[in-house]
């Protein structure tokens, strides 16, 4: 009952409040680089710039703003079933695997048309996969999500190494990578597919995966709000004993809610293997997965506030490769920072303006509960 | 057969050695968790408490001003951890997430600013870290079979913190069962309403179980770059809080359990080092990644099967309302 | 067994005695909601006071003052004369104030040692102060035959007996005044006597008692004087003797009470819930249902009567699907269920029934749902609602508005989020959302905890007209004048079985008294069970 008996407008918990922790994290994080001695704004002019200034920077921003679209719509469906899935990273990892191993086996037979819809679905099967097993576990067994979301990061990556080192290695290679797919199965780049229309841009990472992004944004939305197993999902959610006593079975829907959860971070694969890299390698993932916790948080939860967070950090990872090469001192850690303040400001400490904020904004007569 | 019981005091001995922060982040972890605060932040606070007692040995070229800047790290963490759940109400697992994101930033970018070596601190000369203790008589004793092997192998030769950690096991029992904070602790994370129509301060006790999580997680991280290690590398806690915490539902928050699923996974760990490229009979060579990933694979398997019935502490994650 | 409304025993006390605890003026807000509004009150020393009200009175807001786990607004708190500013509980506790609460304040794992010392160790170190506190308690138990075994574990003993040490913890704190929160609800008429034999005890040797009640008939038993709260606000301050269980009530509700409601002879008509020999145990290994036999036809209301944790909740959860049956057999209008053939909530709903749950807020709702959203709670499947992948807002809005005004939900505004209703109009959404598709059978659970006095009219009208239109009813309440002013036959339960049938119109309050306690008087119309 942390709703109050007079409703501050929607806009307060919406919009408001995620600027003001967003403020908060930016002004901390600017404090830091003060105190190394650097100017904080010199660093947002430099971090701007690389960011939106020029088309191949934007390439870049919305590149990394794709994969962050999936990793956080992947934590806010888990959410949604108050499930919190840190294994955003493992099941990346283990989707962009199913991805490779489609295109290993089908890239010079099946034509683009045939191999993306497959790719898709690969990456979202290994991915679901991948988040099943806990989801079992936390629903059949009891174990804690996230403790076994945890182990699976950790196994998952020692799973890609053994892969990757020992089975999937180009024979003659030292680095562990598998061998370059056939053009024919790489995902078009924005500046080719924009080519075909006559519009000149930019070369950048940024490929066809940021329409599949949007597409998820809008599909997620409607699988949440519109569909009656997103009414469960919610229902789980927001009271579990409701749920059962509407019929609906708690370990069933944790299932579903992980499986989705995770065939969305598994999406990460598509954008990094098939559209960018077109060979499985290590540590492609990057951390994306955590950093799809602070979108989702950030965007509390809602794909318009997710793409919108999603749009931010990408644009931080961008500005922030750019703020290091043009600051050596500030590296892209200095995102990490950021990251670990919105989590802390918009996450942990959502409650502590929140009252106030609320109470500024709150009309006055609306229902009032009676019981004291 | 000499030989085998050799080398295997020798594994114990690696054991000892890698349990050590398990045992301090589990014993941790344990305050924390028995007052009801989930924390998952284990993993930020050592690396924290690593990055500043590396940082502050180096500089000052003592280990024991290291441990302290350590210990003053992880406990700001861990009040931060408090301030976030227990005044703001905020989400414990968040809370714990942005803490670990944060120091893992944090550590490299300082570190950056501060020795411009990549996020490394430099390397620590002897004296600037906590170095074996030799037993007395461990070379006059080595001679005796079995038990001199024993005593000069696995008692002696060891840093002040091992000691310290495994110390650690028997006075948290006694804090928590024989004193009237123990009393106290153990109520507060099972029934926070009485702890408070009793009179007494439910965020008052739970800052000072977490003030007591941040001590030990400090000296874990401590033992990691000045000990264990001489100087910080980047992210070198390596998932170890974690394990730290699976150690401590593993066995049931209580203390001497917890201390023996860390030696297990210790031993996972040492035992991991030895079969690396070693060919088994009839099994042939085990993958280097199958090893490393045991005590993950084990953990899971582990908390879906002997542990269901675990009971964490009844209030934990909750957040303490007094008034609507 | 009869019990007597003792005389005020403080008159050698004289006048010039301070009272125990005076208010005056005391306020408290929670939000906009003014749960105390300028209270005053006296209470004299050594005796038993009551506070009666209505559930939401503003009774437990008020005692919570007064122990300190609240701060009031605004107010003046004098204890034996003494001006004190209760910041938290500490004070309290230090100037004598001992509480017994509603939901015991005990941590079970804890021995009950434990327990009564937490907070008073008498040192930094266990081991003194438990071997201390252990005679002291000993001596408390033989003064006030509060018997209890010290080293049990606080989770495993009966709550009549962890009642027991809530009391000795207060009185091991030197409690002079001991303030007690409904604390017969969960007991037995034999155990509630047994408890207002210890108040006599503590009285008599000048321990001042607060019992705070809705049971008007304890006010009459064991107080001598009482104050009445309605509204949150003190409406009056009687002496016990000098009053009626008739005024009070209508103090209490502020008008005359509608005791009957008005019904006319039930016409059963055929068999629609049958259940034969049915047990439940539950996670912990305990049986909460024990071989119960019963059956409701269509057009009555069968009621069950007895004391809150006697396995009435567990059988409704069971019928409805919510928790697994270990043996015997549901039958509800042509559906089975068997330990073999479990069902769940919606399977059971497919059959043809309704459930209105005992907690609504805990089971019946989603607080952080729309109203529109908690309408359709277990019918969200339902093709009205569904296209084959979207669900049709359009229909569940419409659908939703049309329940709220057919129900006198307010605000009648579909999209409000149902925490932000208060209790009586949350509790109508639930009936609407039950009874709107005329099932063949209908569960209630505590149809009227926590709803306004209008609400409660309402509330048994609607059950009433649900049985005149063929509907077979079952309703368990532990409120005995609802389930006998409701239902055509009452079964009471007690330890898990039936123990009784009762046609409604014979049940007296005496009869189902005894009965709640596991005794089946040989008199007034009894059926043992089948």
């Amino acid at each position: 009952m942390n709703e109050g008996p007079a409703r501050p407008p929607r806009w307060v918990g919406m919009v408001l409040i995620p600027l003001v922790n967003l403020t908060l994290a930016l002004a901390i994080a600017g404090l830091i680089i003060l105190s190394i001695g650097e100017n904080p704004l010199t660093a947002l002019r430099f971090l701007l710039f690389g960011a939106f200034g020029y088309i191949e920077g934007l390439g870049y921003t919305l590149y990394y703003t794709t994969n962050f679209v999936f990793t956080g719509l992947a934590v806010a469906v888990a959410f949604r079933a108050k499930l919190f899935n840190i294994g955003g990273e493992g099941q990346a990892y283990i989707g962009g695997l199913g991805v490779g191993l489609v295109a290993l086996a089908f890239d010079d037979t099946l034509p683009l048309v045939l191999m993306v819809p497959l790719a898709i679905a690969a990456a979202a099967a290994f991915g679901a996969a991948w988040a099943y097993i806990p989801a079992y576990l936390q629903a059949r067994r009891g174990s804690h999500i996230v403790i076994t979301t945890i182990m699976f990061n950790f196994i998952a990556a020692a799973l890609m190494v053994y892969l990757l080192v020992n089975v999937l290695i180009k024979p003659g290679q030292m680095s562990p990578e598998s061998r370059e797919f056939a053009p024919s199965a790489w995902l078009p780049f924005m500046h080719e597919a924009l080519g075909w229309f006559g519009i000149a841009m930019a070369r950048s990472p940024l490929n066809l995966s940021f329409l599949w992004a949007l597409v998820c944004c809008v599909l997620v939305w409607a699988f949440i709000w519109h569909t009656r197993w997103g009414y469960e999902i919610r229902t789980v959610g927001g009271n579990e004993a409701a749920a059962v006593y509407a019929g609906i079975r708690p370990t069933r829907v944790i299932i579903l809610a992980m499986c989705v959860s995770g065939a969305l971070a598994g999406f990460v694969g598509v954008n990094e293997i098939l559209g960018v890299h077109h060979r499985l390698l290590l540590n492609f993932t990057a951390g994306y997965g955590f950093t799809g916790i602070a979108v989702a948080l950030m965007g509390r939860n809602h794909p318009v506030g997710i793409l919108l967070a999603s749009l931010l950090f990408g644009a931080l990872y961008q500005g922030g490769a750019e703020l290091a090469f043009e600051i050596p001192a500030i590296t892209r850690d200095l995102v990490v920072v950021i990251q670990g303040l919105v989590i802390l400001f918009s996450g942990a400490l959502e409650y502590m303006f929140r009252p106030q904020l609320e109470r500024l904004f709150t009309r006055r007569g609306a229902a009032l509960p009676v019981e004291g | 057969m000499e030989e085998a019981f050799l080398l295997s005091v020798l594994t114990l001995d690696a054991t000892l050695r890698v349990a050590t922060p398990l045992v301090l982040a589990s014993l941790a972890g344990l305050f924390a968790e028995r007052s009801g605060i989930v924390d998952i932040g284990l993993e930020g606070k050592m690396l924290g408490s690593a990055f500043a007692a590396a940082a502050v040995a180096a500089v000052s070229g003592s280990a024991w001003l290291g441990l302290v800047a350590g210990i003053g790290v992880s406990i700001a963490l861990a009040l931060l951890h408090g301030f976030a759940c227990i005044t703001h109400r905020g989400n414990h697992v968040v809370s714990g997430v942005a803490i670990n994101i944060l120091t893992a930033g944090l550590t490299v970018m300082v570190g950056i600013a501060w020795f411009s070596r990549g996020g490394q601190t430099p390397a620590l000369p002897d004296g600037a870290r906590f170095t074996a203790i030799v037993w007395p008589g461990a070379q006059a004793l080595a001679g005796i079979p079995v038990f001199g092997t024993l005593y000069k192998e696995l008692l002696s030769g060891h840093n002040i913190l091992v000691y310290v950690a495994f110390l650690a096991v028997p006075l948290t029992w006694w804090v928590v069962y024989r004193t009237r904070f123990g009393l106290r602790l153990r109520a507060v994370g099972e029934h926070p309403e009485a702890v408070d129509s009793a009179g007494i301060s439910v965020a008052g006790l739970r800052y000072r179980a977490m003030i007591c999580c941040g001590v030990l997680c400090g000296i874990a991280g401590a033992y990691l770059s000045t000990a264990q290690n001489a100087g910080f590398g980047r992210d070198m806690t390596a998932g170890q809080g974690y394990i730290a915490l699976a150690a401590l539902i593993f066995g049931k928050w209580r203390p001497v359990p917890a201390m023996l699923a860390c030696l297990l996974f210790g031993f996972l760990d040492a035992i991991a080092a030895r079969l690396q490229g070693v060919e088994l009979p009839m099994i042939g060579a085990i993958p280097v990644q199958f090893i490393q990933a045991l005590p993950y694979v084990l953990t899971v398997v582990l908390l879906a099967g002997f542990i269901g019935k675990a009971v964490a502490p009844r209030a934990i994650g909750e957040p303490y309302v007094k008034e609507r | 067994m009869r019990v007597e409304a003792t005389a005020p025993s403080a008159e050698g006390a004289g006048a010039a005695a301070p009272p125990a605890i005076m208010l005056r003026g005391v306020n408290k807000h929670f939000g906009p909601v003014h749960a105390n509004s300028d209270i005053s009150l006296e209470v004299a020393a050594g005796t038993i006071h009551g506070i009666i009200g209505e559930n939401g009175a503003g009774k437990s807001t008020l005692m919570s003052i007064l122990y300190g786990f609240y701060r009031a607004d605004s107010g003046e708190i004098r204890v034996f004369g003494e001006p004190l500013r209760l910041d938290s509980t500490a004070d309290a506790i230090g100037a004598g104030i001992g509480m017994v609460f509603q939901h015991f304040m005990l941590v079970d794992p804890f021995t009950v040692l434990e327990n009564v010392v937490l907070g008073a160790e008498g040192g930094p170190l266990l081991g003194p102060g438990l071997a201390a506190a252990r005679r002291e308690l000993q001596r408390l138990e033989a003064d006030f035959g509060l018997e209890v075994d010290l080293d049990a574990v606080v989770g495993e003993l009966p709550v009549g007996v962890q009642q027991r040490v809530e009391i000795l913890k207060a009185l091991y704190r030197g409690a002079r005044v001991l303030i007690l929160d409904e604390p017969t609800g969960v007991l037995t008429p034999q155990e509630t006597e047994r408890l207002f034999r210890v108040f006599r005890a503590l009285r008599d040797q000048g321990v001042t008692i607060v019992l705070i009640t809705h049971k008007l008939r304890e006010i009459m038993a064991v107080t001598e004087a009482v104050s009445v709260m309605r509204h949150g606000k003190m409406v009056a301050h009687l002496k016990t003797a000098e009053t009626s269980l008739e005024e009070l009530a209508e103090l209490m509700v502020g008008r005359k009470v509608l005791l009957r409601v008005e019904k006319n002879a039930a016409e059963p008509g055929s068999t629609v819930l049958e259940v034969e020999n049915l047990s439940l145990v539950d996670e912990r290994g305990v049986t909460r249902v024990d071989g119960v036999s019963l059956s409701v036809r269509a057009g009555e209301i069968v009621g069950i009567a007895g004391v809150a944790g006697n396995g009435q909740s567990e059988l409704l959860a069971a019928l409805a699907g919510i928790l697994p049956i270990q043996r015997g057999r549901i039958a509800v209008c042509g559906g089975e269920v068997t330990p073999e053939h479990p069902r769940d909530a919606r399977e059971m709903r497919e059959f043809g029934l309704a459930h209105v749950p005992e907690d609504r807020l805990r089971m019946g709702l989603v607080g952080s749902f729309e109203a529109r959203e908690s309408s359709i709670l277990g019918y969200h499947r339902d093709p009205a609602f569904n296209g084959p992948i979207l669900t049709h807002p359009s229909e569940i809005l419409a659908d939703c508005r049309k329940k709220m005004s057919a129900y006198d939900v307010r605000p009648q505004d579909p999209v409000l989020l149902t925490a932000n209703f208060s209790g009586g109009n949350q509790q109508k959404i639930v009936l609407a959302r039950e009874m709107e598709r005329h099932p063949d059978l209908l569960l209630v659970g505590q149809p009227t905890r926590g709803v306004d006095i209008g609400a409660v009219e309402f509330i048994h009208k609607s059950l009433i007209a649900m049985r005149d239109a063929g509907c077979a009813v079952l309703l368990v309440s532990v409120e005995l004048d609802e389930i006998r002013s409701l239902s055509d036959r009452i079964l009471v339960m007690f330890e898990g079985r039936i123990v009784g049938e009762v046609a409604g119109a014979e049940a007296t309050e005496r009869t189902l008294g005894l009965m709640m306690a596991g005794v089946v008087p040989e008199d007034a119309g009894v059926r043992a069970p089948a």
